[in-house]
């Protein structure tokens, strides 16, 4: 019998350890046809699209994926994997342009960039798309039930109600909830100052008692499920939501707050650029784009996208921002040696 | 590796710059990680010693049942494990939550008018960790129940015990083994718990696990997570060396 249970603890470990990867048995090399290496978010990936490039181009195509632009930074920089294709978000794009990992892009080799949105077309990290094509894109404001909240949010402000105690949700991501804080008092979202930075961990201090939860995966099921009214959320899951249940609505405060996109890019240690700004051309393409759209429901950096898009998916705030409020959106910007301020301060935050 | 990275200055974009400083240690005594680490130490304390008083009764009706049941038993103990732990924990989000099974189920019998919120408390996050590490206890208790020899159980009843007094006087003292193995099992790892903690607390309440998850990953500064990692094993190694000097190792030996 105890040799019977230790065989059964042997099993246990084998199976504990044995979770974390399940796809090295699928990326054996068929040396007859070149493989691209594709990087990217978890709800990204559409086999059905991978697939159709694959036919039509003879290749493979080997897709992973990360959760986090921090997760995607540490397994680029170890280096263990030779991905060709990867999809930083803005800010992380910019850094890694910065320490060098993006290749320089041939553009007569992505003609489908000629029509990108025009307010993406020159953004700050990379204004001439050098390194970067934009891809998806967002916003980030409030996810609501409005059978429950029955104003319209139109500031921040409202996340501090306390008639919503214990009914609000808000991001689990320090620069996002700092951002929110800091642009309700009326300062950029980028700020390095720390006297700024401490105005804005108090309000927030203040506002946490009536935070139920700080989820950046669950707050759209919370808004289903009734748990929470108010969320602090993304776009594109409050968009999914609303087909769950349609008194959930979206809305973007007049104080403005984070504008993203995620970026098409290929390393520079890609041993296969030419196929890999090709994969880039196919992605952004107006048809594959439209797909991606429609199943994700992110806006599309594809300007023709748009304009194809059912109406009710079209003229959704989640998805679509109204154009007057695009001026008052910040890039999330990377704050270099603040970042130990963010840290400390967050870190009080959830202490208290 | 990880202690050399511990005295080490971070890059600005993560990584490592090889600038040998203390600063990362002398970090540790910030009276914001002592709360995280407290915090973490009372709920791992809490999950071991539940886990113990749920898990004996399991364990001992394993150990004493014939062969056969046995194997249906362990087979039971070992099923959960055959999911992924973020899809268990997941589970009890499903559990918890307002329109979720305990409320609809005490609505329906009408223990409860209005939903009550399970879901993101202290409770749930307890609930979670002994759920995820009862069989880790469960398993050493049976092995250390299966050796205790039933005559000795039935010696004490001859001798006019009571079923109490043989529980309190023979067979627990009998399993400390297990209790040790098993408290060690269950104790090292909810200490450093971050899923938990995040899906159950609603990221609430910072703990040890997720501070150092957040230093390696979101402030992107491996010197000082690996000096909090190294704080921690630190920790966890000199509560072992305490507990076995104590009276209570010895008398195990």
């Amino acid at each position: 019998m105890t040799i019977c249970l230790f065989l059964l603890f042997l099993g246990l470990g084998s199976l504990l350890g044995g979770c974390s990867d399940s796809s090295s048995s699928s990326q054996q090399e068929q040396a007859d046809r070149a493989t691209l290496y594709y990087f990217t978010w978890s709800d990204y990936v559409d086999q059905k699209i991978m697939a159709a490039f694959e036919a039509s181009r003879g290749v493979r195509v080997v897709v992973d994926t990360f959760s986090s632009n921090e997760e995607l930074l540490a397994k680029v920089q170890t280096g263990m994997i030779g991905y060709d294709v990867v999809v930083p978000s803005d800010f992380m794009a910019g850094i890694m342009g910065r320490l060098g990992l993006l290749a320089k892009l041939d553009l007569a080799k992505i003609p489908n960039v000629q029509d990108l949105e025009q307010h993406l077309a020159h953004l700050p990290f990379d204004p001439t798309q050098q390194f970067a094509i934009p891809y998806l894109w967002g916003t980030v404001g409030i996810g609501y039930n409005a059978d429950v909240v029955s104003e319209v949010p139109t500031s921040w402000a409202i996340l501090w109600d306390p008639r919503y105690s214990g009914r609000i949700s808000m991001l689990n991501d320090q620069r996002e909830v700092f951002g929110l804080a800091l642009r309700a008092l009326g300062h950029s979202l980028n700020s390095r100052n720390p006297e700024i930075i401490q105005q804005a961990k108090d309000r927030l201090i203040l506002q946490k008692p009536l935070v139920k939860a700080y989820t950046s995966e669950q707050f759209d099921q919370l808004l289903v499920s009734g748990e929470v009214v108010l969320a602090h959320a993304w776009g594109g899951p409050v968009a999914r939501a609303m087909r769950e249940d349609p008194s959930i609505r979206y809305a973007i405060p007049q104080e403005g707050g984070t504008i993203w996109t995620d970026c098409l890019t290929v390393l520079a240690s890609s041993q296969n650029k030419l196929l890999a700004m090709d994969f880039i051309n196919y992605l952004i393409s107006e048809q594959v784009a439209l797909q991606t759209s429609r199943r994700l429901l992110f806006a599309s950096a594809n300007r023709h996208v748009r304009n194809q898009l059912p109406p009710e998916i079209r003229n959704n705030i989640a998805v679509y921002p109204p154009d007057e409020i695009l001026s008052r959106m910040e890039w999330m910007e990377d704050v270099q040696e603040a970042i130990r301020v963010y840290d400390r301060a967050w870190t009080e935050l959830k202490v208290h | 590796m990880v202690l050399g990275v511990s005295f080490a200055s971070r890059g600005l974009y993560g990584g490592v710059e090889w600038i040998a400083t203390i600063g990362n240690y002398s970090r540790l005594a910030d009276p914001l990680v002592g709360v995280i680490f407290l915090r973490s130490l009372i709920f791992a304390s809490m999950t071991t010693i539940v886990c113990a008083i749920v898990g004996f009764p399991l364990a001992y009706m394993v150990a004493r049942a014939s062969p056969r049941w046995q194997l249906i038993w362990l087979t039971l103990v070992m099923i959960p494990f055959w999911t992924n732990f973020l899809v268990r924990t997941y589970a009890w989000t499903v559990i918890l939550r307002v329109d979720g099974l305990v409320n609809t189920f005490l609505q329906s019998i009408g223990m409860q008018e209005e939903p009550i919120s399970l879901l993101f408390t202290d409770f749930a996050v307890a609930i979670g960790l002994m759920y995820g590490y009862l069989p880790f206890m469960v398993l050493p208790l049976i092995v250390a129940i299966e050796r205790i020899s039933p005559q000795l159980e039935e010696a004490a009843y001859d001798l006019y015990a009571s079923m109490g007094a043989t529980f309190r006087h023979v067979v627990v003292p009998l399993s400390k083994p297990g209790f040790i193995a098993g408290g060690i099992l269950v104790f090292i790892p909810s200490l450093g718990a971050f899923i938990t903690p995040y899906l159950l607390g609603g990221g609430q309440k910072m703990m040890i696990g997720t501070l150092i998850q957040q230093e390696f990953l979101v402030s992107r500064d491996w010197p000082f997570g690996s000096a909090l990692s190294l704080g921690l094993m630190g920790t966890v190694l000199i509560l072992w060396v305490l507990l076995s000097r104590s009276s209570f190792g010895k008398q195990v030996q």
